[in-house]
């Protein structure tokens, strides 16, 4: 179905729509991510940003197209399987686990015990507190590891759940706004994380922020009314007419 | 790195002094001052205990709300009651009926002889088996028809409400298969030992403690687990938990066939110390009220489920010794009174008011520093 068999691609998405009671939310779109790219979408409220991650994650089923990863169809797998494969994606406001301690949120999302019987005797070994004490220092809550949390403040659960994606180690990790809510101090501490995460895995990153944008995207996806309007660096993007329109029309 | 240790133990300091309190309660207290009338009473209170821990671990952790428990109580109390109703209808004890041999309620709905899926249950391991295995089954087709198409919350509830409607109208239906709306009644020995006399209850009444407290340490095993805080995530954010890479269907499944299990320990325990097995037990009333045995008690405490049901019981049998009409209202009441003010039922209040009370009175342990942030749900 494929034709770009170039394997220099880590996804490829074409044709992709979805259909909600005739509403086309994403309408025959079609783009590729390369290895150590890092893809920000933009594009106005409606667009279909974050239906496109939905449907790569496997949340939202297609009604048409070909999602494939790393030559996997991704349209023919359940959601932890696509996990499985390498696909990691964080949701517009942090989902973390409020009731357990910040040590355990990443513990959880550690890639190891997921079958039932796995979980139940599940054996914290050196390796995982290592890797947990490693991830917890990338996302600056070392201190934290003991706080449930609850008792984090926005920015730091944004990180927190950045940081339970990363302990998975994905191929590609998917960010929905991921500094939402974030002072400026916070942004700037992002920025320079998302750098260090792009050097080994592809990133998909929608948001509105443009200096956020301008600070880390390898290239920029302009999506309206669930197409592609403009594709390509962020300086391309920006002088792109069409882009200024939509923009300003809005 | 100086990162402090942070440790899930099976069971903290904490837990050991509250399953020795509970201990001596059971096993000491209540043999003490009761006679042997009220231990037996107190002994089926016990027996609704299982259901409640199964329960706080569906619902309080899992989130899972499970109006239907009496299923799964029911289905082990019957388990348990076919076997002793076999063993009760020798041919010499039913020498009147017009087919000796067979339970009399067939005999009364004019069978000739015993239906094929009653024959296992001549054998006591069998049984003892299907006491566990026939809950476990039931709940596993539920879960896997509810679970894998992710029904939950009220829907789910609403799902195990007609259940037990279902099961208990078949029940009653089909009276010559189960003994209709009287349910099994008249059984005498097991294996020969007759549970009628007074240290056969006594010895019962100690037996169900015993797996009581065999069933609380598999809760703890479980609550302690990964698998443990994973159902809180689940509870919380089911999705993210899908999108970490597990199969979110799987868990629910084995935590409610988990607590079916426990449930048909209880039933089956409930039928040889009560001597009968009835669906009026195990309809849509007694389930609800399972619930609130477990919401009364704490729905996140192990502990607290096993005094809810003791409890609620206790004052179930009370009241409606005095005031018979009322003891629903009251019951409805006790529950809405628990959700409106304490929502971790008995437990939350021993853990935010009592218990720091008792540590002030103790003398040297003013400086104990309150429990870590990791420990603070309430009361385990």
């Amino acid at each position: 179905m494929l034709d770009h068999t170039n394997k220099n691609f880590v996804l490829m998405v074409e044709g992709l729509t979805v259909s909600f009671d005739g509403f086309k939310a994403v309408n025959d779109l079609s783009f590729y991510v390369e290895p150590n790219e890092c893809r920000v979408i933009i594009g106005p409220n409606g667009a279909g940003k974050t239906t496109v991650l939905d449907l790569i994650c496997g949340r939202t089923r297609a009604t048409s197209g070909a999602i494939s990863f790393k030559g996997k169809d991704l349209l023919k797998m359940r959601e932890d399987q696509i996990v499985h494969a390498g696909v990691g994606r964080k949701f517009q406001t942090p989902s973390v686990y409020e009731d357990l301690t910040v040590f355990a949120n990443l513990e959880l999302s550690y890639p190891k015990g997921h079958s039932v019987f796995g979980a139940l005797f599940f054996k914290r070994d050196q390796a995982v507190r290592q890797r947990i004490e490693e991830i917890a220092e990338m996302i600056f809550l070392s201190d934290m590891l003991t706080q449930k949390a609850a008792f984090l403040s926005h920015g730091q659960k944004q990180w927190l759940e950045i940081g339970m994606l990363l302990i998975q180690d994905p191929e590609l990790l998917m960010l929905d706004e991921p500094v939402a809510g974030m002072s400026v101090a916070e942004r700037k501490k992002t920025a320079e994380l998302l750098r260090r995460i792009v050097a080994d895995r592809s990133v998909i990153v929608i948001e509105h922020d443009m200096g956020f944008v301008a600070d880390i995207a390898t290239r920029v996806t302009v999506l309206h009314q669930g197409q592609v309007l403009s594709e390509g660096s962020m300086e391309h993007v920006q002088n792109d007419p069409k882009v200024v329109e939509v923009y300003l029309g809005h | 790195m100086q990162s402090k240790q942070i440790k899930h133990p099976f069971l903290t300091r904490r837990d050991v002094i509250g399953y020795a309190i509970l201990a001596a309660v059971i096993f000491l207290l209540l043999p003490a001052v009761l006679d042997s009338f009220r231990l037996n009473l107190f002994g089926k209170y016990l027996t609704y205990a299982f259901v409640a821990v199964g329960l706080v671990l569906c619902w309080g952790a899992g989130g899972i709300l499970s109006l239907g428990q009496g299923i799964f109580f029911g289905l082990g109390g019957y388990c348990m009651a076919m076997f002793l109703k076999l063993e009760a209808s020798t041919p010499e004890n039913t020498s009147i009926q017009s087919t000796p041999g067979i339970p009399d309620f067939m005999d009364w709905n004019q069978l000739t002889a015993l239906p094929w899926w009653w024959e296992p249950f001549y054998s006591l391991p069998l049984t003892l088996l299907a006491v566990v295995a026939v809950p476990v089954m039931f709940a596993f087709v539920i879960g896997f028809a509810m679970f894998t198409r992710r029904v939950s919350g009220v829907y789910f509830a609403i799902i195990t409400q007609a259940v037990v409607a279902i099961l208990t109208i078949l029940i009653i239906g089909q009276q010559g298969f189960t003994g209709g709306v009287n349910g099994i009644t008249d059984l005498r020995t097991l294996f020969g030992w007759d549970i009628r006399t007074e240290e056969a209850k006594t010895t019962l009444y100690f037996v169900n403690g015993a797996l009581l407290f065999v069933v609380l340490m598999v809760a703890q095993f479980v609550r302690r687990s990964k698998l443990g805080r994973l159902l809180i995530a689940m509870r919380d954010q089911p999705d993210r938990v899908r999108f970490s890479g597990y199969d979110v269907a799987k868990f629910k499944i084995f935590i409610f066939c988990l607590g079916a299990g426990f449930a048909g320990i209880g039933g089956a325990m409930f039928t040889l110390q009560v001597g009968f097995m009835s669906p009026t037990l195990i309809g849509i009333v007694p389930s609800i009220e399972m619930v609130i045995f477990c919401a009364v008690g704490g729905r996140l405490s192990i502990i607290g489920a096993v005094y809810g049901a003791l409890v609620v019981n206790w004052a179930k049998t009370t009241f409606s010794e005095s005031f018979p009409e009322l003891w629903l209202f009251g019951l409805g009441a006790l529950f809405i009174a628990v959700v409106m003010a304490f929502p971790n039922g008995l437990a939350g209040v021993w853990a935010q008011h009592i218990e720091p009370r008792l540590l002030k009175l103790w003398p040297g342990s003013a400086k104990q520093p309150a429990a870590p942030a990791a420990e603070k749900t309430p009361a385990e």
